[in-house]
């Protein structure tokens, strides 16, 4: 029994199409994501990689296709909920909440893990203050993970690129995830914070027990720590495997080269 | 709150609750009608500020909230301090039904759609089959309050003090409501309503309810105005109201409590001031003097305010 219950994929991406005017950014894509691993998700630009994402996070609505989310059909959940379902996401571009500081930030990943509307916070009422506290003091643990504690009270916009991804990713955290969505983590990053971006993802993961879903340029970061990759081109799956096994895999090899 | 922010704002309430004392009745007056203005503003600055919705109408809530206070007094003889909440739960209502469809509209267009509420409000308070309540070109008249409990106070003083103590809870609630978990929100909405709703937040509730939020508060401030000056008619809730308060909040700071407060002190007695330095172009000095705030602070007041305030923390 136990057994079957690991086995069970904890995000299912089914057939999934997408297309926009006369692009086609998914064409029948399908792939699973077991609990507990890191999975690549690989392919050069325009492979449809920010796209699936999007549809995972319902901001894109599918023209076919299934989603699962821990056993779940996401594709019938508003886009608001899918947070609080346990799916949390970085931004490829960056999409943080310029004028807020960072310690702020963080604390809106924290919405969908507390309650309390207009009435009671404008009351003050001792839910929402409790509420409020308990998402201040996790948020700070978060920069504490993240060493973002001496920029806590700063404005995110004032803060460079390298730093602001982290703030990303602790905003992200903050929602509790089962599943995180990284876009790119590593672009804008020098050498040594690259490496140091690839420890910090899978002592996350151990930390937080989460599932990684990878997408990624720097092919050393992904293929040292994804568990399994899966890869795309023109909106296909052209190739998923272990890393070791997808990084010979001639189809891989050809959409590089023909696109670099 | 630091320390110094609270001993400031004791300060503050001290001149406030002395003021009355040591100026005219006429000056007493100007300044209710201060926290009038303060409180409208910090409505529309929930909405336009916090949230980032823009409202060119605001001036209809106003109208709409004066109304309500002047018609339950004059047609239902309702005591002048109950009308206050009433009006305040009729704008949140109206608001928010307002704000529902207005969530398909963004920036410009939002602007368009609350502008055509605010000129059509004037308009429609002189419809001829509303004119048995709402009095028509006429408008109401209504008695001005006395000080009750035989307190030492005169009409005005009373009216003051009165319209303080309703100015301070509505800036409480307000200040407790954007500094937790829902003014994080409409930042947030504002700022990158994508990643705000991928963290959560439901956008549409949260941006209607900004909507209704944000008319009670101008509605409250519209009750409070028909008190004191005893009178509604049409012709004082124009579009150009909507306009000044907006001028009222990006003069005072956008997303600034405090600024509702000093926008309000700007378009009381700038106008005044104006007036007294060219009788025959005051508002055209009006503007000379809103080109000059915003040119020296373009971060309103209350940004200059806090800029000045970071420096002089850093160099002591
Ligand atoms: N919102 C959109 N509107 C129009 N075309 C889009 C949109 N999002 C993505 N695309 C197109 O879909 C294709 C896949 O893009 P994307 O998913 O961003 O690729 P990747 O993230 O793998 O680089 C590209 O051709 C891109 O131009
Ligand atoms: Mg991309």
């Amino acid at each position: 029994m136990i057994e079957a219950a690991a086995s069970q994929p904890l995000l299912r991406v089914q057939d999934v199409a997408v297309h926009f005017g006369g692009i086609v950014a998914l064409d029948g894509v399908s792939f699973d994501v077991a609990p507990g691993q890191i999975v690549g998700l690989i392919g050069p630009n325009g492979a449809g990689k920010t796209t699936l994402f999007n549809c995972v996070s319902r901001l894109y609505e599918c023209d076919r296709g299934e989603i699962d989310f821990d056993g779940r059909a996401l594709l019938s959940v508003p886009r608001h909920r899918v947070a609080a379902l346990g799916i949390g996401r970085t931004f490829q571009n960056l999409a943080l909440f310029r004028t807020m500081s960072v310690l702020d930030n963080v604390m809106v990943g924290h919405h969908c893990r507390t309650r309390g509307g207009f009435f009671a916070n404008a009351l003050r009422l001792p839910h929402a203050v409790k509420s409020d506290r308990a998402a201040a003091e996790q948020a700070r643990s978060l920069l504490a993970l993240l060493e973002l504690e001496a920029v806590a009270g700063t404005r995110v916009s004032e803060l460079p690129f390298g730093t602001q991804k982290r703030v990303e990713l602790a905003r992200a955290l903050a929602a509790e995830p089962k599943l995180l969505l990284l876009d790119e983590p590593a672009s804008g990053l020098n050498h040594e914070e690259v490496g140091k971006l690839g420890e910090l993802i899978r002592q996350v993961r151990e930390r937080l027990r989460l599932t990684v879903l990878l997408v990624e340029h720097h092919m050393n970061l992904v293929m040292s720590i994804s568990d399994w990759v899966v890869a795309l081109n023109f909106g296909r799956r052209i190739a998923q495997g272990a890393p070791a096994e997808v990084r010979e895999h001639p189809e891989l090899v050809r959409a590089y080269l023909g696109t670099a | 709150m630091t320390k110094r922010n609270l001993l400031l704002l004791a300060l503050l309430l001290a001149v406030a609750c002395v003021l009355p004392f040591i100026v005219s009745d006429y000056r007493t007056f100007q300044l209710t009608l201060v926290l009038v203005y303060a409180t409208a503003l910090l409505g529309l600055n929930i909405l336009t500020g916090y949230n980032g919705q823009i409202s060119l109408g605001h001036g209809a809530f106003y109208a709409l909230g004066a109304y309500c206070a002047a018609i339950l007094m004059d047609q239902a003889g309702a005591p002048y301090w109950a009308t206050v909440p009433a009006a305040g739960a009729v704008c949140l209502v109206a608001g928010f039904l307002f704000g529902l469809p207005a969530l398909r509209l963004e920036g410009l267009y939002l602007a368009l759609a609350t502008f055509a509420l605010g000129v059509a409000m004037p308009q429609l308070l002189k419809y001829d089959h509303l004119a048995k309540w709402t009095g028509g070109v006429q408008g109401i008249v209504i008695p001005k309050p006395e000080a009750p409990f035989g307190l030492p106070l005169n009409a005005d003083q009373w009216l003051y003090f009165f319209t303080l103590a309703v100015t301070i809870v509505m800036f409480v609630l307000a200040w407790n409501l954007l500094r937790g978990r829902i003014g994080r929100a409409l930042v947030a909405i504002r700022d990158q309503h994508i990643a705000a709703e991928a963290m959560g937040i439901n956008s549409a509730i949260y941006k209607s309810a900004a909507f209704g939020v944000s008319a009670m508060y101008t509605g409250v401030a519209g009750a409070l105005s028909a008190i004191a000056i005893q009178y509604v008619a049409p012709d004082s809730f124009g579009i150009f109201v909507s306009i000044v308060f907006l001028v009222g909040i990006v003069v005072g700071g956008l997303a600034s409590i405090s600024g509702a407060l000093y926008g309000a002190l700007f378009i009381q007695f700038v106008p005044n001031i104006a007036d007294e330095i060219s009788k025959a172009a005051p508002w055209a000095i009006f503007g000379i003097f809103m080109i000059g705030f915003v040119y020296l602070m373009p971060t309103g007041v209350a940004g200059a305010t806090r800029l000045l305030l970071a420096k002089r923390r850093k160099s002591p």
